[in-house]
């Protein structure tokens, strides 16, 4: 038998091999992240140089007063109204939902059920939550009479919020070890007690993690408020501007790049610029979030 | 032929007739005739397989929470037989408390450890006090008084089990239920909760397994001790039974069964 160095061989067919791996999957992880460099940083210059105070309180003009484009305090208040209605409606319909697959179902048909449903709600297109939401309310004028309002758009907006909220609700109590839960029982506690002062508040920091995560995908979803919040030029002073037309960041882009307009154009980048970094900062502050909750599990 | 008639004068608070536990279709052990006498420290031990933690948290329903768990027969409590559908199990658990194999306090202050208990039982009266004297009781006073605020995390294993007992006893409980106490702490932590439970004794009746043979020697004035045999048809399953239920001095010292004497000896288990 034929004894080999126990040194390193470069040549060795397999030591080839194995670097040649290496370096194809560290190149195609490269590749990856390129998209996401080139987006953000070409955002960043081109909406960055954008920015002046006058951006975040003027109204938009409308196209083709082509010197001034003023700025985008409608469709950033917008998008603050819009997801806030969403997160009204999706964060306790979504944790109630995730409570009750994590906490009460047996694993029975109809918890079955409900996360496949989730599941499928989550692959939903987003545009098809603004069709769903245009033909139910907006096309039906249910809202008091309203047609496209912000109110239709946050609804379009927590449909596609829901399936995160439940799914990271169901994780996230899943997460909580069961002899917390028989400790609480253990001492005649209700299961509704356990659930509001142990469950629920161990597993806090996780479920918050995914529903900021539900919302900075919310924020950015432009196809359903196409059909329901529609677009808007004008501030936003009252309580009664909920059930009219509502601009938004995702929706001002999209209009405003596509006008021929130079100024426009460039409001476009101003908006594309503050929507990315809002929900970068979103993102992160989750990781954040996120990391906290490991530490604290560890105890 | 189990039953002890000795120490009649005292109340059997609670008795577990023709009792049946099964998993699924597994069943996990059968036909259990047991009394337990109020004030007694009642040891339960076997090998393990034999379902003496299984009986245990029968006693107050805990169960229930397993999937597929179903018990037949009767465990009575204060008259009643708690598997009636009518009875509520949260109220079972309220008067018969358990502590855990692992300690599990909340992460929640010490304080707050103790008063969660007491609070969604109604307690009104002076928590502060309450908070001090289940410590107390629980013998952990000493190390908790200065840090009351501080994580029930923050203390050591030992502690922290000594805590989950005196949350079990701010509630007031009938029956304090331990299912393996001191499996996982160390020789002092486990004289210590030893000693707690003496004290407790006074005012409680205590069920504890124990793996420990030597603890339920120290602890308890009854002993059960369990047996699992393969079933009849052979499929290498194994059922639990209850071989053997005297005072502990008589199971330790004159064993009646030929399978107690072995396993108190040591021969298998």
């Amino acid at each position: 038998m034929i004894m080999n160095s126990l040194y390193y061989q470069k040549k060795l067919s397999r030591n080839v091999g194995d670097k040649f791996f290496t370096s194809l999957s560290v190149f195609c992880a490269l590749i990856a992240i390129l998209p996401l460099i080139f987006v953000v940083t070409y955002i960043l210059i081109k909406g960055g140089a954008q920015i002046t105070p006058e951006l975040f309180t003027l109204e938009p003009n409308p196209p083709g007063d082509d010197l001034d484009a003023g700025g985008i305090n409608p469709a950033l208040i917008g998008t603050l109204v819009i997801t806030t209605i969403a997160s009204i409606i999706s964060i306790p319909v979504g944790v109630g939902g995730g409570i009750y697959l994590a906490e009460y179902s047996n694993g029975g048909p109809f918890s079955k059920f409900i996360r496949f449903g989730v599941n499928v709600l989550a692959g939903v297109p987003s545009i098809i939550a603004g069709v769903f939401i245009y033909a139910l309310i907006v096309s039906t004028k249910i809202l008091f009479g309203s047609m496209y309002s912000g109110l239709a758009g946050g609804m379009a907006l927590s449909i596609l919020m829901l399936p995160t909220v439940i799914k990271t609700t169901d994780e996230g109590l899943k997460l909580v070890p069961n002899e917390l839960r028989y400790a609480s029982l253990g001492i005649g506690a209700s299961m509704y007690t356990t659930i509001l002062k142990i469950t629920l508040p161990t597993a806090f920091r996780s479920i918050a993690t995914g529903v900021v995560l539900g919302i900075a995908r919310a924020a950015g979803e432009t196809a359903p408020l196409i059909f329901t919040a529609l677009f808007s030029y004008y501030y936003i002073v009252g309580f009664e501007d909920l059930f009219y037309e509502m601009g938004s960041l995702a929706v001002l882009i999209y209009n405003f790049a596509l006008e021929p307009y130079d100024a426009q154009n460039k409001l476009a980048w101003a908006a594309s610029f503050i929507l990315v970094i809002s929900i970068l900062t979103v993102n992160i502050f989750s990781r954040i979030l996120a990391a906290f909750t490991e530490k604290t599990k560890r105890v | 032929m189990i039953n002890n008639t000795k120490k009649s004068q005292k109340k059997n608070i609670l008795s577990l007739e023709d009792v049946s536990i099964s998993y699924g279709t597994f069943e996990a052990v059968k036909n259990v005739f047991l009394n337990f006498k109020a004030g007694d420290i009642t040891s339960l031990i076997g090998p393990s397989g034999c379902g003496k933690s299984t009986v245990l948290r029968a006693l107050n329903r805990m169960n229930d929470l397993i999937p597929n768990c179903s018990l037949k027969g009767t465990v009575l409590f204060d008259g009643t037989n708690i598997y009636d559908k009518r009875v509520d199990p949260v109220e079972v658990r309220r008067r018969i408390g358990m502590v855990f194999q692992q300690p599990n306090p909340f992460p929640k202050s010490i304080y707050e450890n103790i008063a969660f208990g007491a609070r969604i039982n109604g307690f009104t009266g002076d928590m502060d006090q309450l908070v001090e004297s289940s410590l107390r009781k629980a013998a952990v006073w000493s190390e908790c008084k200065d840090k009351l605020n501080d994580s029930g995390y923050s203390l050591s294993g030992g502690q922290q089990q000594r805590l989950c007992i005196a949350r079990t006893i701010a509630i007031e409980p009938e029956i304090i239920l331990m299912d393996e106490p001191c499996s996982a702490l160390d020789p002092i932590s486990t004289l210590k909760i030893e000693e707690t439970m003496h004290e407790l004794k006074k005012n409680y009746t205590i069920i504890i397994v124990t793996h420990n043979m030597q603890q339920a020697l120290r602890v308890s004035d009854m002993t059960a001790f369990f047996n699992a045999v393969e079933y009849e048809d052979g499929d290498g399953g194994k059922v639990g039974y209850l071989a053997e239920f005297n005072s502990t001095k008589k199971i330790f010292n004159s064993p009646k069964e030929k399978t107690t004497q072995e396993y108190i000896s040591g021969k298998f288990g």
